[in-house]
C-alpha cells in the first residue's frame, strides 16, 4: 500500500466561549488510505463533526482555534492559504450533511446546484457540466434525471433530495467524501440504497470515505476501520470486526451493551451507561469517561488522563482498564442474536438463552 | 412483558376500520391525505404494542386518532368497551385522564417560560388531582423522583435539561393524570444511543410497576422488538401485518415486513456482510393517491394480478399473526372499478367501507 491519503496528527479545537474555553477536539491522530471507509462514532456532541469539519477549516476562527497537522496530499490543509483550501474543499474533499434541505438552495433549480461546484472549480463549459451532472444523477439513483434539472429541491422527496446531495458532494470528483450523518434522517430501506450507492462509487473511483453515524448497524456494514469519539478524544480505534467482537474500552463496551439489536429476543433489559456525557468546558479531570464507568477501578482514573495504548496491531485504547474477553464478548451484538437456524434455538428469552450479562455492576 | 399477555380477555383499546383523511387543495383541487386509512388492531391490558412503518404511513395520526386528538374521518376506537365516538363532552373530558401521550420531542411539548415543576403541576390541575398546595408539591416531587428526576429541578426551565432529561419530563407530565394507556410517539428517537437505553428501561420499569398499557410508536425496529410483546407494521395507512415479536422476526408474513427486516442494519460486521436484502424499487406512492387494492404492490417483488382489484385484509395467518396479504388467501374488499379515480371528490370519509369479517 502505498502512503496515506490524509494524515491527521494531534488534531485540537477550541472555542471561546462565555462559559470558558471549550475543548471539542483533543489530540485526534489518524491516517485514511485511497478507498478506505473510516467510520466515527459517538455520542452528540463528543466532536464528530467539528473534527471533519476543521480539516479543510470549515469552522470559524475566531470563536474557533484549530491546532495540528492536516497533511492531504503532502500539503498541510492547516496552515494553507484561504485561496488555496477553497480549491481544496470543492475538489479535493467533497462534503454531505445530514439535513438535505440545509445543504440544498430551495430557490435553485437542482441541475445548478449540482454544476455550480464543476463550473467553478473544474475547467468545463455549461454544456459539459449538464451532462456530467445528468450523468451523476442518474448514478446516484434520480430516475429521469436530464428531465429534472431543472425541478426545485421541494419537488424531490427526502430520499431524492438526500441523493441530489450526495451528486453534489461527488461532483467535482473528490478523493475524500465527508458524510456527516448522510442517512440518519432516511428510513431504513432508502438508507441501504444510499450506502451501497457510496459503497459503489467507492470501488470505482477508490474514493476514501469518512463516515460520521451514531447507528453501529451501519457502521457494521460500511467500515473498515472505526473510531469511537468521547468528550473530544478518540477512546478507541480499531477494524471494524475486532471493534465489534472485541471491544476493549469501557465506554465502547457500555455502548454495545445498552444497543438494542434486531433479533435479540432473549428479553433481557438493556444495560444503560449512567449519567451524560461531559460538557467541553467543564471536563473532569482524569479519564473523561471515569463519572459513568462502571469498570472503574484505579484511583488513577480520578487524576490521570490514559494515553491512547496500542493494545494489538491496529487497535487502540484510551483506558487504564480494559474489559475482560467475557464481557467484552457478551456485549457484541453477534452473541445476543439468535443463533440461525432460527428453529434451533429455544423460545421466548427464557433464562438461558444467552451468555450472561457479565462484568461487575 | 407477561406471557399471559394478548389472551382471550378484552382489549383495553380495540382500534376497527380507522380512517383520518386530512383534507387538502381547494376548489378543483381539493383532494385529501388518507394519512390512516383503514387501521384496525387491538391493544392488550398490560401490553407494549408496538408500531412500525416508515416515515409517513401514519402511524403517529394512529396514535393521535386513538387518543382522539385527531378526529377520526370513520372507524370506530373502543376504550375499555366503550366506544369514545358515544361519549359526550363532558364523558370525554373525564376520560382523558386515562390515556396520555409521550412525544418525540419533548422540548417541543414544554413551555420554555414554564418552570419544569409548574409543567407536571399544570397536568395535576387539568384534572383536578390534588387537594391544596401541599399536596400538589408533593405529588409533583414523587412525580420528578418516580421518572428518576431530583426533586430539587422543580424551579428550572427546559433548556437546563438534556434530551434524556426532557424525555423524563414528559413522561413525568403524562403520568400525572394516573392513565391507564400510554401513546409513546418515537420517544426516543431524539436521544443518544446510551440515553435510549436509559428511557427505555423508564418505560419497562414504569410498565410494571403501574401496570400500564404503551402502544410504542418507532422507525427503529430493533428498539420496537426490545420493548414490545406484539408489533404492527404499517405501510401506507395500513396495518399490513400484526403478531408477536418472536414471529414478526422470525417468520414474516408479509413481503413488505420482509423487506423492512432485510433492511435493517445489524451491529455485527460479519452478518452485514452476509446479509441479503430484499430490494424495493421505487418510492413510496403518494397517500393522497395510493394504488388501487393493495397499497403495496407498485413496490411488491411478488405481486400479482389480483393486487390490483382486491384491498387485502388482515387475516389470521397460522398461529400468533395476522397478515394482510393475498398470498395467504385472496381476503379484502373487491376495489370498486370507477371511470374517475376521484369520483367520491368533496367527501373526506372512506364511502365504501364494505367489512369482510375476515374470521
Ligand atoms: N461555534 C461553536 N462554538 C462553541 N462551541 C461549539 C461550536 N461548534 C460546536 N461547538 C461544540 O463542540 C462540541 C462538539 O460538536 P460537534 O457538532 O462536533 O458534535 P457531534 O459529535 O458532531 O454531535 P452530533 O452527534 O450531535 O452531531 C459540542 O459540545 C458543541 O456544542
Ligand atoms: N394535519 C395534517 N394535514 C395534512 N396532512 C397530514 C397532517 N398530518 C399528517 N399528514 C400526512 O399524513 C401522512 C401520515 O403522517 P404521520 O405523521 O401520521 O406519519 P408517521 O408514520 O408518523 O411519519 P413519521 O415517521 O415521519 O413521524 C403523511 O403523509 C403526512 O404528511
Ligand atoms: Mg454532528
Ligand atoms: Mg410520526
Amino acid at each position: 500500500m502505498s502512503g496515506p491519503l490524509l494524515s491527521v496528527r494531534d488534531l485540537n479545537v477550541r472555542f471561546g466561549t462565555k462559559r470558558g474555553t471549550a475543548q471539542v477536539v483533543r489530540g485526534m491522530s489518524y491516517d485514511l488510505h485511497e478507498g478506505e471507509t473510516l467510520a466515527i462514532v459517538g455520542e452528540s456532541g463528543s466532536g464528530k463533526s467539528v473534527s471533519t469539519l476543521a480539516l479543510t477549516r470549515l469552522i470559524p476562527t475566531p470563536p474557533g482555534r484549530i491546532e495540528g497537522q492536516v497533511l492531504l496530499d503532502g500539503d498541510d490543509l492547516v496552515t494553507m492559504p484561504e485561496k488555496q483550501l477553497l480549491q481544496v474543499r470543492g475538489t479535493r474533499v467533497g462534503y454531505v450533511f445530514q439535513d438535505p434541505m440545509t445543504s440544498l438552495n430551495p430557490v435553485h433549480p437542482i441541475g445548478r446546484q449540482v454544476t455550480e461546484g464543476m463550473r467553478f472549480h473544474l475547467d468545463v463549459s455549461e454544456h459539459e457540466a449538464r451532462d456530467r451532472a445528468v450523468d451523476l444523477l442518474r448514478q446516484v439513483g434520480i430516475p429521469g434525471a436530464e428531465k429534472r434539472l431543472d425541478d426545485y429541491p421541494h419537488q424531490f422527496s427526502g430520499g431524492m433530495r438526500q441523493r441530489v446531495v450526495i451528486a453534489i458532494g461527488l461532483a467535482c470528483d473528490p478523493k475524500i467524501l465527508i458524510a456527516d450523518e448522510m442517512t440518519t434522517a432516511l428510513d431504513v430501506t432508502t438508507q441501504a440504497q444510499i450506502t451501497d450507492l457510496v459503497q459503489h462509487l467507492q470501488e470505482e473511483r477508490r474514493m476514501a470515505v469518512i463516515w460520521i453515524t451514531h447507528d453501529l448497524g451501519v457502521v457494521a456494514g460500511i467500515a473498515d476501520r472505526v473510531m469511537v469519539m468521547y468528550a473530544g478524544q478518540v477512546i478507541e480505534e480499531a477494524s471494524v470486526d475486532r471493534l465489534f467482537a472485541e471491544p476493549r474500552h469501557p465506554y465502547t463496551v457500555g455502548l454495545l451493551m445498552s444497543l438494542p439489536v434486531l433479533g435479540d429476543l432473549r428479553g433481557e433489559a438493556l444495560t444503560a451507561i449512567p449519567g451524560l456525557p461531559p460538557s467541553p468546558t467543564d471536563l473532569p479531570d482524569g479519564c473523561s469517561f471515569h463519572p459513568r464507568c462502571s469498570f472503574r477501578d484505579d484511583e488513577r482514573c480520578l487524576t490521570e488522563q490514559p494515553p491512547l495504548r496500542e493494545i494489538a496491531p491496529g487497535h487502540h485504547v484510551r483506558s487504564f482498564y480494559e474489559v475482560d474477553d467475557a464481557t467484552a464478548r457478551a456485549a457484541s451484538a453477534a452473541q445476543r442474536i439468535e443463533v440461525e437456524p432460527p428453529e434451533a434455538s429455544n423460545d421466548d428469552g427464557s433464562p438461558d438463552a444467552g451468555p450472561p450479562g457479565g462484568g461487575r455492576p | 412483558m407477561t406471557a399471559e399477555v394478548g389472551s382471550e380477555h378484552d382489549p383495553l383499546v380495540k382500534v376497527e376500520d380507522l380512517r383520518v383523511h386530512f383534507p387538502i387543495g381547494r376548489g378543483r383541487d381539493k383532494t385529501a391525505v388518507r394519512a390512516v386509512d383503514g387501521v384496525s388492531l387491538e391493544v392488550h391490558r398490560g401490553e407494549t404494542l408496538g408500531l412500525v412503518g416508515e416515515s409517513g404511513c401514519g402511524k403517529s395520526t394512529t396514535g393521535l386518532a386513538l387518543l382522539r386528538l385527531v378526529e377520526p374521518t370513520a372507524g370506530t376506537v373502543t376504550f375499555d368497551g366503550v366506544d369514545l365516538a358515544t361519549l359526550s363532552r363532558r364523558e370525554l373530558r373525564r376520560w382523558r385522564r386515562r390515556a396520555a401521550m409521550i412525544f418525540q420531542d419533548p422540548y417541543a411539548s414544554l413551555d420554555p417560560r414554564v418552570p419544569v415543576g409548574e409543567t407536571v403541576g399544570e397536568a395535576l390541575d387539568i384534572h383536578d388531582l390534588h387537594q391544596g398546595k401541599r399536596e400538589r408539591s408533593a405529588r409533583i416531587a414523587e412525580l420528578l423522583e418516580r421518572v428518576g428526576l431530583h426533586p430539587d429541578v422543580v424551579d428550572r426551565y427546559p433548556h437546563e435539561f438534556s434530551g434524556g432529561q426532557r424525555q423524563r419530563l414528559g413522561i413525568a407530565r403524562a403520568l400525572a393524570c394516573e392513565p391507564e394507556f400510554l401513546v409513546c410517539d418515537e420517544p426516543i428517537a431524539a436521544l443518544d444511543v446510551s440515553i435510549q437505553a436509559q428511557v427505555m428501561n423508564l418505560l419497562a420499569e414504569l410498565q410494571s410497576e403501574l401496570g400500564l398499557t404503551y402502544l410504542f410508536i418507532a422507525h427503529d425496529l430493533a428498539a420496537v422488538q426490545h420493548v414490545s410483546d406484539r408489533i404492527a407494521v404499517m405501510y401506507l395507512g395500513r396495518v399490513v401485518e400484526l403478531a408477536d415479536r418472536t414471529r414478526i422476526y422470525r417468520d414474516p408474513q408479509h413481503p413488505y415486513t420482509r423487506a423492512l427486516l432485510s433492511a435493517i442494519p445489524v451491529p455485527d460486521p460479519p452478518r452485514e456482510r452476509r446479509r441479503v436484502r430484499v430490494p424495493l424499487p421505487g418510492d413510496v406512492p403518494s397517500p393522497t393517491d395510493p394504488p388501487s387494492g393493495c397499497r403495496f404492490r407498485t413496490r411488491c417483488p411478488e405481486v400479482f394480478e389480483a393486487c390490483g382489484r382486491i384491498l387485502p385484509a388482515l387475516q389470521q395467518v397460522g398461529a400468533g399473526g395476522r397478515a394482510a396479504c393475498l398470498l395467504h388467501g385472496e381476503l379484502g374488499d373487491p376495489v370498486e372499478r370507477s371511470p374517475h379515480p376521484d369520483a367520491g371528490r368533496g367527501t373526506t370519509t372512506g364511502s365504501h367501507v364494505a367489512e369482510i369479517d375476515p374470521g
